[in-house]
Order: C-alpha cells, then structure tokens, then sequence
C-alpha cells in the first residue's frame, strides 16, 4: 500500500546566489521556509514541482517535507534544518541574512 | 618550483574564457542546468547545501607565496574571507556567486593556477608528500614527476569521460605522508642499480569500499612511467563498470579481475602505447626537473634556535611537535597547524593566508605546502630563522602546537556544507579537540590521528584514522560510527568498526572513554594509542564503549 501523503514543500537553490530558496503560494520564488506553500495533496505537488522545475534560474528543484508550525512550514529532517539555517560553525547563510533584517 | 610555459598559460587562460561564455549562456538561457552541470563541474564549480562552491587544484600540494596571497585575495572579493584547505590539497571556497566564478578563474589563471578536472570522471588532481624537496628520508622529488602527470592527464582526450572519478599520489620518501594506497594509482619513488623508477600500486581506495592498494609492479623506471600510466588508466577505462557507479572505481576492477589478469592487459597495453611516446616524456620530464631545482640553502649559525628552545618553553613545544628534519643542514621542516581547538579543520583566513605568504617571502625560499592533514606548511626553513616566524604564527593565531596530536583532526566539511553529506563532522572535530584541551591531555596522550567523515564516500579519511569517525543518518538523526586501527601510512591498514554508532551528544564522550582506557591500559608513555590497540585489540575499547552490553553478557 502507497504511504499517505504527507505535507510537503518545493525547495530549489538560486541559479546565480546559490542559496535555499522555497516556492510561496503565488508561486514565487522566496528564502524562507515559513513563507513556502506546503502541499498536502500528492497530484497539486507533483504538478506544481514539474512546473517549477521549467524555471531557468532555480536548480534542483525536488518535493521536501514539512510539517506545520505555528509561523508556517517547518523541516522534518535535519538536512533541512541546516539548508533553512546555515552551517554551525559561522554565523553565515540564511541566519545572517535573518540576523540583517 | 614549476613555471608554466606559453602552453600552459594560453590553455588555462582559453578555458577561462571558455567557461565564462558558457556561464553566460546559463544564465541567458541558452543552457539548460543538464548541459551546464558537466561543463561546470569539469571546472571545479559545485552546487552544495547553502551555495555554489569552488573547488581549486594545489597541485601536488606546492604553492609560493604569489599564489597563497591571490587565494586570500580571492577568499575577500568574492567569498567570505576564508578558504579551506582539502584533504586532497585543493583550497574550496564555499560561498561564491555563478556570475563572480569567471572572474575568479582569471585571477587564479593570474597566478597559474586554476580549478581543472578538481571535479568529473577524470585524473584529478594529483597530490603527493607535503614534504617534497625537503624531507630527510626522500629518495627522489615526487614533485616532477607529479608535474608530468598533472600536465599529461589534463584535458588528456581518452581519459575526458571515465567511468569514474580517478586519483593518483606520489611520494618519494620512505615514509609514506600522502597515504599513496588508498589512490586509483600510488607511486612510491625508488632507486634501483643507481636509478630512479617508481614502484605502482594499484586499487587503492577508501569510499563506500575501503581496499588497501596492491603492487601492479614493482619498479618501472622513469623512461616508462608515463606509457605505464597510460596503459593501466586504458585498461580500466575499457574495463570500468560503467553499469554501476559503486562499482566503477578501478579498486573493485583490480578485486573483479584479480591483479594478475589486470597486470597482463596493462603488460598488452603497454606494449602498444610506449612506442607513441617516443621520448617525449622524457624530455618534459627533464624540462619540469630543472624547474623543481632545490634552492640555495644558506649555511648559517643556528644558535638563535637554541636559545629560544632553551629559554621559551612554548617556542619549545611548538618546536618539539610542528617541526620536522630537513634534508639540508641547519635547515627545518615548519608545518603550521591549521587546526587550533575550537576552529574549523582546514579553514585559512584571507589575513592569515597573508601571514604565512610574507613568511614564506622572509623566511622560507618562497614556498609553501598544503598537506593532505589540512594543514600548511613551510618546507625550506633556517633554523635561526623560527623564533621569529614562531612570533609572527602566535600573532597570527597560528602557533598551535599540535602536529600529530588528539586535535590535529582531518574533518571533511560534512553537511554544514556537502550536498552529500549525512551528518555533520565540523562540529564533532571543534568538540573533540576542544575537550581535550580543556582535560590538558592532549601531550600525555601523545601521537594520535583522528579522522572524521560526513559520510560514506569518506574525503575525511575514516578508514585509516587511529580513530576513525563515520557521521551517517540513522532514521533522520545524526548517528557516529567509530573505528579503530586505521593507518593511512605505507602499511595501511583500514580501521575495524566497535559496533553499533553515537548520536551526535555521544560522540564526545564516547572518544574520551577510548582514551581513557589507552590511558589506562599502556605499557609505558612511549606505548602509542595504535601500537597500544594493535597489543590489545578491540576488546578493551568495547568494554568501555558499550558498558551496558558488557554487564548483559557477564549476566
């Protein structure tokens, strides 16, 4: 049997930066996973990566799982933990730029 | 050192330009990402977690101080003011753009330098002996001959798509310092009836399956080196399991095959290929041999030295364990650990790279090395000279005294960085050396190599630690196996796992009962952790390790 659906999100990294990047509900490109859509529904998913994956500036552009946090998505895996985040040994990457704001 | 000539310039600055129009043609549009991907990977450019990230060829590990002033330039203007040295002597910035990556080649391209075939299924950069054209016990500079590989294997038309990735190492020295049995191809320099050859090991490998290399033979001297090369690199490009990528590398070929079917088809091969050299080769080598020329070694007083060692006990221990014999009188081997508790293993600020550039100005013919350990170092130093570059490594927070010691780790940059890492390994390296500063045991425990890999394809070199450290992820969480027993040296043993791995908050603790025990367990102080392991076997260690399965069993 097929496991049930569990939610996802579409996370891709920048063609020119290089960094994280998340597809927001207007299907916009953005670098914080709490503005990301989550998915919830297999086929919307699979159709809406297939469509992201057609966008020239984004590489790699896969399906991730999230659960729902209070602010919005959050990772289930701690590879997605650190992308979200940044290395741990510098205040670099998407803590900095949080940090900046 | 070797000067490239119009060849070399006119072929890196054409790549250069090359790959800055197909960077512009990415970004237009015109290329796709699958087109893209081989041509920037063979140019050294990945895409990792966080960014893009630049991988650029040390070959054989030698640089002058020109070159370690550009990498700090480089590591400024488009990076983040650091750079971080690799376990195959290669430097990775890990934080450029695609549109800055151009830019960055020709200022490498400026000081010869570049980041060819640093990524792909080709030769790779070829390392060798940090200590090259300067260690006492060498036989010959495995630099030249390094020099003939890089320039042969470069942009080399049958060996552009192999079937896998494929490294060779070269030392000339007795002891082995550039762990040559775990590469696609070792060579360990001899002399033989008065002449120089080199003997060729085979298969060697660490990775997902770890095998010691094995001798395809035992002498072939310089005239026949590059043909031999060729011949056994064409055997396994016909032969390779293009199938299966895990089963590509040439050590599973050398294990399918048996070294003795391998050994006759390059024996075939040869016989075909050493005619089309027609002494070339040789005249190259010749060439590139002139260039590697050792310096002009002052012959001056070294009391300056003895004074500081007698009156600076720091002078001293950062004497007793970061330096090593030279081949020329008066002369010492300065290897500057890149390794101080608490930092990341490998990583070189742009000021510190400053630092030892103006040394290597000053003190040091000009030249400075990349070991495979991460770590720099100055080859040709007088000894009256080291108080003072002592003083100017403190001021540069370079004077660790830690060379072969608990936290001199190898630490790949695991999944703070890798896009194939499973776990992280910079962490554990900082918490490690960190603790065993804090305990103030890291002399009593004396010689010690600790090697730590984000994961199975182990660029952290695992498998020949002393300790050896395996991050995986087990069910989403970061899990540590260990194993003990490694030895990356000329009798490479490939470590013995203790059992089951240690979540990332075990980790520390786990190491610390493995060295209490050796502690406890030694015959004498001079008794080091590997002959005390090879005395004792994994027993001990797994009692300390897994105490509760201990209690079960005696139950």
């Amino acid at each position: 049997m097929p496991r049930p659906f569990t939610p996802k999100a579409i996370t891709a990294n920048a063609l020119l930066e290089g960094d994280v990047i998340y597809l927001d509900h207007k299907g916009q490109w953005v670098r914080d996973l709490r503005q990301a859509r989550a998915f919830t529904e297999a086929e919307v998913a699979e159709a809406a990566l297939a469509e992201a994956a057609k966008d020239g500036m984004v590489v790699g552009a896969y399906l991730t799982d999230v659960k729902l946090g209070e602010h919005g998505p959050e990772p289930t895996h701690f590879r997605e933990e650190f992308r979200r985040t940044g290395p741990s040994n510098y205040f670099h990457g998407k803590q900095e730029a949080e940090a900046h704001v | 050192m070797y000067k490239y000539n119009d060849f070399d310039e006119a072929f890196v600055r054409a790549r250069v330009a090359q790959f800055s129009a197909q960077v512009a043609r990415r970004i237009d549009g015109s290329l796709t990402e699958e087109e893209f991907r081989p041509l920037r990977l063979m140019n050294g450019l990945y895409l990792q977690l966080h960014a893009y990230m630049l991988r650029v060829a040390i070959p054989y590990g030698t640089l002058n101080s020109g070159q370690m002033d550009q990498l700090a330039h480089i590591a400024e203007t488009y990076d983040r003011g650091y750079g971080h040295f690799t376990t195959r002597q290669n430097i990775q910035y890990n934080w450029p753009k695609l549109p800055d990556v151009p830019a960055i080649l020709s200022d490498l391209a400026d000081v010869e330098m570049h980041a060819i075939q640093t990524s792909g299924n080709t030769i790779r950069n070829v390392t060798a002996d940090h200590f090259a054209g300067a260690a006492a016990d060498e036989v010959a500079d495995p630099r030249p001959v390094a020099e003939l590989v890089r320039q042969w294997s470069t942009d080399h038309p049958e060996f552009q798509f192999l079937p896998r990735k494929f490294k060779i190492a070269v030392s000339g020295a007795k002891a082995d310092r550039a762990v040559i049995k775990a590469h696609d191809i070792g060579l360990y320099l001899r002399e033989q009836n008065g002449k120089i050859g080199a003997q060729i090991i085979v298969g060697g490998g660490l990775g997902r399956t770890p095998m010691v290399g094995k001798v395809l033979k035992d002498f072939v001297s310089l005239a026949d080196l590059l043909p031999y090369l060729e011949a056994t690199v064409s055997v396994w490009n016909t032969l390779g399991r293009r199938d299966n990528k895990y089963k590509a590398r040439i050590k599973i070929t050398v294990h399918e095959h048996g070294i003795e079917d391998i050994r006759a088809r390059v024996e075939a091969r040869f016989a075909q290929v050493k005619p089309l050299f027609g002494g070339i080769d040789m005249a190259m080598l010749e060439e590139i041999q002139a260039a590697f020329a050792p310096p002009a070694f002052r012959e001056a007083a070294t009391e300056a030295y003895d004074r500081a060692y007698e009156a600076d006990p720091v002078f001293r221990a950062w004497a007793d364990t970061n330096l090593s014999d030279h081949r020329a009188p008066g002369y010492a081997i300065a290897t500057v650990s890149i390794k101080t508790p608490g930092q990341t293993p490998g990583d070189a600020s742009a000021d510190q790279m400053r630092v030892l550039a103006q040394l290597a100005r000053d003190y040091g013919h000009d030249e400075l090395r990349i070991s495979h350990e991460q770590n720099v170092i100055l080859p040709h130093v007088h000894k009256s000279d080291l108080p003072a570059i002592h003083a100017a490594l403190k001021d540069a927070g370079l004077a660790t005294a830690n060379i072969g010691l608990v936290s001199d780790i190898i630490a790949c940059p695991g999944m703070d960085y890798c896009a194939l890492a499973t776990a992280r390994s910079i962490p554990v390296a900082q918490g490690i050396a960190t603790r065993f500063e804090e305990l103030k045991l890291e002399q009593d425990i004396g010689p010690l190599r600790i090697k730590i890999s984000g994961c199975i394809n182990a660029c952290g070199h695992h498998h020949v630690g002393h300790i050896g450290i395996l991050g995986l992820d087990r069910a989403g969480v970061e899990n540590y196996q260990i194993t003990l027993g490694g030895d990356g040296t000329e009798d490479m043993v490939i470590g013995e796992r203790t059992g089951p791995g240690f979540a990332y908050d075990e980790i520390i603790p786990a190491i610390e009962r493995i060295l209490a025990t050796y502690l406890e367990l030694r015959e004498a102080p001079e008794e080091t952790f590997l002959e005390a392991y090879r005395r004792l076997g994994m027993a001990p260690f797994k009692a300390a390790l897994y105490p509760e399965k201990e209690k079960a069993h005696a139950a």
